[in-house]
């Protein structure tokens, strides 16, 4: 009879999180941005019908990055959740802290007792009636949360993202210079990419990132949790909408 | 968690069932005596051109006594639908708000809108889970009407207790006061009037029936409660505000008061 070799759950975990991470690196990226009257949520993602930015509830939305069918069932439960609590109980008691921790429960069973990890990250954000009440929880593939102020990156490109944003980001922004920001982090962390995946098959070592580089709007996904709006503060820019906002 | 599911009703069904109206057992209550509970009364609906205009009065009444003056019973059930109830208001309000829940659900789940029909039938089906109660005592009827997207047409959708979903075509009117508001909408309404008219031909309508139906109330000028009055077209739901209401309630009575409409008895007429 063979035994199993003895793996230390240090080394399973870390072979996890490993695999987590490099699937979620692999994907693009999605930006999400406080600006005066809202939250805007940015993603390079060139499928009209798959989404990675959705509502979830009155004043709640959810970003994602990684793999679809996995992030697909965590929006569907979390749309769920949502609208049972607020059906059963009111629709004011419905909170993004509330809808944050049961993605991180439930991610965080995932990733202990599933022998494959989700190779996903989450933002789960909540507009308030001031700039002051928004809130905006980075979810990731292990269960763990943060808070998040003024800006979130996640996906292939995030660091290199979250640096610019650190540099260019200010509070309290018309949503039109938020969504160029957004769309200028996201551009700058795709040069960067291509950049160093040039440098890895040595056609052009000497290639400097183009931080000009800019990405069509019809490969951007944009949506908005405007305070404005009454009731259902969700809204999707269409697609003629974004060209315009660009261009100017 | 059971990917595929879009509907809410369906989703409680499985996950929670003590939720759904229909999912509490009404033991073995002897059905020949009703509780004494509120009823809505009378709701109008017309077509005009663009759109659908529904109005509906505020009072609801138990026996005797009105249990309420300013109820409202016309609600916008997502952008472009809305919901007028008559029958037990208690159970008649807990399904439209399952109905609001299951319309938004599904288009968050879906990332479309349920097409005008698809939501006609998932009301149908409600009222159908609902059969037991209305054998009860408790029925609810409501009258459902909507921008139809696909053909951009307003269309009205009429109900029975047991789920019949009847298409409505010009107008239609439910609950207790229903028989003399059709009355009124028969000799009033007219093909493709704009949504001014629809909505004063609504007012004319309801105060016909208050006129005559005691369980339905007319609009109260002391106290400023005018009926609910609601238009959806191809820009969507919108309540008539009262405001709006206001000139064309006092018109309609000034008119009744002038016109042989409004008969005052012996010694009335001068």
């Amino acid at each position: 009879m063979s035994m199993p070799f003895y793996v230390s759950p240090e080394q399973i975990i870390k072979d996890k999180a490993d695999y987590a991470r490099k699937g979620i690196a692999r994907g693009r990226s999605v930006v999400v941005v406080q600006y005066k009257n809202g939250i805007a949520f940015v993603a390079e993602n060139p499928s009209r019908a798959l989404h990675k930015i959705s509502e979830i509830y009155d004043c709640i939305a959810f970003a994602a990055v990684g793999k679809y069918n996995e992030f697909e069932s965590l929006r569907v439960a979390g749309v769920r959740l949502a609208d049972t609590r607020g059906y059963s109980y009111d629709r004011q008691d419905v909170t993004g802290r509330g809808l944050a921790n049961a993605y991180a429960q439930t991610l965080g069973t995932i990733f202990t007792e599933n022998p494959k990890p989700f190779e996903v990250e989450l933002v789960v954000a909540e507009v308030g009636s001031v700039a002051a009440q928004d809130q905006m929880y980075r979810l990731t593939f292990d269960g763990s949360v943060a808070d998040e102020h003024g800006f979130v990156a996640m996906g292939g490109s995030a660091d290199r993202i979250t640096e610019f944003l650190k540099q260019a980001y200010a509070p309290d922004l018309e949503f039109p210079a938020a969504l160029k920001l957004a769309v200028e982090a996201i551009a700058a962390g795709k040069a960067e990419t291509q950049a160093s995946e040039a440098d890895e098959s040595k056609t052009n070592p000497s290639a400097e990132p183009n931080p000009s580089a800019s990405i069509a709007p019809e490969m951007l996904e944009v949506a908005v949790l405007d305070r404005n709006r009454s009731r259902r503060l969700f809204q999707r820019i269409t697609a003629e909408r974004l060209s315009e906002l660009l261009r100017a | 968690m059971t990917p595929g599911v879009s509907s809410f009703t369906d989703f409680l069904r499985m996950h929670d069932p003590s939720l759904l109206p229909s999912g509490r057992s009404m033991g073995s209550m002897p059905s020949t005596s009703p509780i004494d509970v509120p009823h809505g009364t009378t709701i109008v609906a017309m077509k005009y051109a663009g759109g659908i205009v529904m109005a509906g009065d505020r009072r609801a009444t138990m026996g005797n006594v009105i249990a309420s003056r300013d109820i409202e019973k016309v609600f916008a059930t997502d952008e472009f639908s809305c919901v007028g109830i008559a029958g037990t208001a208690g159970v008649a309000l807990e399904i439209v708000r399952l109905f609001q829940v299951e319309l938004e659900h599904y288009e968050k789940i879906e990332g479309v809108l349920l097409s005008l029909d698809g939501k006609a039938n998932r009301l149908a089906s409600m009222l159908r889970s609902n059969l037991t109660m209305a054998m009860q005592g408790l029925a609810v009827v409501p009258l459902f009407g909507g921008f139809d997207l696909a053909t951009q047409v307003g269309r009205i959708f009429s109900y029975d207790v047991t789920g019949g979903r009847y298409e409505e075509y010009d107008h239609h009117s439910i609950g207790s006061g229903s028989m003399f508001a059709r009355g009124a909408l028969k000799k009033m309404w007219q093909p493709d009037m704009d949504q001014a008219s629809a909505v004063s031909v609504a007012i004319g309508a309801l105060y016909d029936a208050a006129d005559d139906d005691s369980a339905t109330g007319g609009p109260d000028l002391t106290r400023g409660i005018y009926p609910v009055v609601a238009a959806v077209d191809d820009n969507g739901y919108r309540r008539i505000d009262d405001t709006e209401l206001e000139p064309v309630i006092r018109t309609l009575i000034t008119d009744r008061t002038t016109d042989s409409g409004g008969y005052r008895g012996v010694g009335g007429h001068s």
